[in-house]
């Protein structure tokens, strides 16, 4: 049949065989189309990922410079007395100044200390403060200290300043260069991991900066939302799919949970502000109230998810259950449910990350705020991971550049982690049929 | 579901009354953008030299600042607000209808608004009449008379000779920005007041007169960019041929970046401002509720802190963060005001 001379002239296979190599080249074409789509994207994600990697991966080095401080109990003003408070009260930023002074003996003039004071963070006497009152022996002592250097010296260190720019167009003046070359000769200034980004909270300072407290607001949040929208919804949903009668009110709570998952975020914001914060009194900028607007958020996610996966259970499941005599709550409970399972979880899981994104209901609500104490608990006032990038993002500081792209690799992390485990529960759960 | 929704008001209304029994133990404050960078820096300070927390500091602008401290007396509300501009009298009298009877007004210092543009271009030099011109919506008719027209000038040169001929084009704030307020008052209706016609209606028509001032055109050539005015300095540097406006922090840590612009001759420098010659500085301000004081710990010890001479003086800190220090004699009488917790009249 496939031999050409045979084909009658006119009949169907001609015809066939006339836009057959049409119809492959159609295919080919389509492929191709769908190939170009996918490198496309990929490149674009490729140009995201590669632009806040190439940004923010110099944040998790930083810059510290090695002092020598003499803890001379006369120099502190102590008068023999040791108490917290008195320790407390120290002049710390005066230690700090000392020891640069000595190590810079020829700088005289006011104008030129100011500078030379400029290239240590002000951190550095927190950092002091500290160590004195956690160990008190040190008084007395001579102690070598790595204390983090000023953001623009650090900027310096790490190329994002150029040096060979007329005086007045950079930050860092011609002198304190000088002195950073000579801290470099005698190997007192290096670059170390940067703990202070994962333990601190937020700070003016870049080089004091932290996620910790982001972090942490993030978390308490999340739990607050899994904690209730999780049970709710799962609750909600196996009431509407195998309990409620269809009719006119079950449909129109359909409707509405499906609208619900379209409005836009802002909207549970302001409800929260009115509802948790105007009427019931809670505190602005806690991460209770932004677990609760979270959950409304999510709520119709994960209802309409939930949904979906006892849909999935095949009906004959449920009729073996019944047919052997189970009640319908244990049909429910023992058989649909389990099986169910990992969709539900799938669906909450997704909800939740959508959740961690969301800033515009927690602008609302006062998380969008500058909280340096890193909150203990639901009630103390926090923000959350993406309102943290925000923040940074609208500092004038040129390190906080660094730092804000190094936030928004923390918080991808997270993402991915969370997506992964949802991955990963479907994998290990699912079943086919 | 109904029944769980009803446990769940339940709960909240339990958490509700018990949340707000305990006091608070951390100053909360809110308010201007402006004054944020500014009030952030104390805040950290104080919270790491003291046995007190950390101040909450939320940007919420001027307006929205003294709309949430104005609502009432208790630990829910805020016990500062800042702003980048004077409390106006509707505010203070919104303030006193819901209880909040004493102010105590503290001045900060200074800010410069700059018009800044890439350091790859010409520096510009305006004068605020200039201004006005180019980004009012409607301007006095070029072929002379006492009459407004829609703003025709497309190119600086249309307004000046002397200035380049390239297309009008300004990156600035939105109107809900203090920023904004203050870059009418100043630089637009400064330069509006030189044409002597229209600060005649001033007297007979002010709200006309205001129409005509601060109104910015709306045909593309004035562009609102945000709040972000990293965003703006960003976008400058791609753009050598617009200017953006924004505070003289920015221009002060990006000053490898852009150049701020002279107005009437004079460049939006550090002691220019201090010295009150740069035309569009304005002061910076906080609001704290008396009423609070004794019942949140570490209000006083705050004012302290923000009113003392390593913050605010000449040499203090918040210099290096761009504040405009206001005149020894000013700072004093602002501390005392503050440490004896004066009570604003209006």
């Amino acid at each position: 049949m496939n031999n050409g001379a045979k084909i009658k002239p006119g009949s169907t296979m001609e015809r066939v065989n006339a836009n057959l190599a049409k119809r492959y080249a159609k295919e080919r074409r389509f492929r191709r189309m769908g190939l170009a789509a996918i490198v496309i994207s990929l490149m674009f994600l490729g140009l995201l990922f590669g632009s806040i990697i190439s940004k923010g991966y110099g944040a998790f080095w930083q810059t510290y410079i090695q002092l020598e401080i003499h803890f001379e109990p006369e120099d502190m003003d102590l008068h023999g007395n040791r108490s917290l408070e008195v320790l407390s009260a120290v002049d710390y930023g005066g230690l700090v100044k000392r020891t640069l002074r000595e190590m810079f003996p020829k700088v005289k003039k006011r104008k030129e200390k100011r500078k030379l004071y400029g290239v240590v963070s002000n951190g550095a006497a927190f950092q002091l403060r500290e160590m004195v009152m956690n160990h008190p022996d040190l008084i007395g002592r001579t102690v070598q200290v790595w204390v983090p250097a000023d953001d623009d010296v650090d900027m310096l260190i790490k190329g994002h300043i150029d040096r060979h720019k007329p005086e007045s167009e950079r930050r860092v003046k011609d002198q304190q260069i000088a002195w950073v070359d000579e801290l470099q000769r005698v190997g007192k200034i290096e670059k170390r991991f940067n703990t202070t980004f994962f333990t601190a909270g937020d700070s003016r300072e870049p080089e004091l900066a932290g996620i910790h407290g982001a972090l942490m607001g993030s978390i308490f949040t999340l739990l607050i939302t899994l904690g209730l929208s999780f049970p709710m919804g799962v609750a909600a949903a196996i009431y509407l799919e195998e309990f409620a009668p269809t009719n006119r009110f079950t449909d129109f709570i359909e409707i509405n949970i499906n609208n619900l998952a379209a409005v836009p975020s802002i909207v549970f914001g302001l409800l929260g502000l009115a509802v948790f914060i105007n009427f019931f009194g809670l505190p602005r900028s806690i991460p209770l109230v932004g677990g609760l607007v979270l959950t409304l958020m999510t709520l119709p996610t994960i209802i309409i998810a939930s949904r979906a996966a006892l849909k999935s259970v095949p009906p004959s499941i449920r009729e073996a259950a019944l047919g052997i005599g189970a009640s319908r709550m244990q049909t429910v409970f023992h058989h649909v449910l389990p099986q169910a399972l990992p969709g539900m979880l799938t669906g909450a899981i997704i909800g939740m990350a959508q959740a961690l994104g969301e800033t515009a209901p927690l602008l609302m609500i006062g998380m969008v705020a500058f909280i340096v104490d890193i909150p203990a608990n639901m009630m103390d006032p926090a923000t959350a991971l993406p309102v943290q990038i925000y923040l940074w993002a609208d500092s004038p500081e040129r390190a906080f550049m660094e730092r804000t792209s190094a936030a928004i690799m923390v918080l991808l992390a997270f993402l991915i982690s969370m997506n992964m485990l949802a991955v990963l529960l479907r994998k290990k759960f699912e079943k086919r049929w | 579901m109904i029944n769980k929704r009803t446990v769940l008001a339940a709960t909240l209304a339990v958490v509700a009354t018990s949340a707000t029994a305990v006091s608070r133990d951390y100053v909360s404050i809110v308010g201007s953008s402006t004054v944020y960078p500014f009030a952030t820096v104390v805040a950290e300070q104080f919270g790491k030299t003291t046995q007190f927390k950390t101040p909450k500091i939320e940007s919420t602008g001027s307006g929205g600042g003294f709309k949430l401290f104005c609502a009432g007396v208790g630990v829910e509300h805020p016990d500062i607000t800042n702003a980048s501009r004077r409390i106006k009298k509707s505010e203070y009298e919104r303030c006193h209808k819901n209880g909040v009877n004493q102010i105590v007004e503290v001045k900060i210092g200074y800010d410069g608004i700059a018009i800044a543009n890439s350091k790859k271009a010409v520096r510009f030099e305006l004068t605020r009449k200039e201004i006005f011109l180019a980004l009012a919506k409607r301007v006095p008719d070029p072929k002379g008379g006492e009459t407004l027209v829609e703003n025709p000038y497309k190119t600086w040169q249309e307004v000046n000779s002397n200035l380049p001929a390239i297309k009008i084009e300004v990156l600035g704030p939105p109107p809900t920005s203090g920023t904004r307020d203050a870059f009418a008052e100043l630089a637009m209706e400064g330069g509006c007041k030189k044409i002597g016609w229209i600060k005649a209606m001033k007297k007979k028509d002010k709200k006309a007169y205001k129409r005509i001032c601060h109104t910015l055109r709306e045909d593309g050539a004035y562009i609102e960019a945000g709040e972000n005015d990293n965003l703006i300095v960003r976008k400058l540097e791609a753009n050598p041929k617009a200017l953006g406006i924004f505070g003289f922090s920015f221009l002060d840590q990006n000053s490898d970046k852009v150049q701020g612009a002279l107005i009437d001759g004079v460049a939006p420098e550090f002691e220019a401002i201090a010295e009150g010659k740069y035309p569009i500085s304005r002061p910076l301000f906080f609001y704290v509720k008396k009423a609070h004081v004794g019942k949140v710990p570490g209000i006083t010890e705050y004012l302290a802190e923000f009113c003392s001479d390593k913050t605010w003086g000449d040499e203090g800190y918040l210099t290096d963060k761009g504040l405009i220090p206001m005149p020894a004699a000013e700072r004093k009488t602002f501390a005392v005001n503050a440490k004896g917790l004066k009570n604003l009249e209006m």
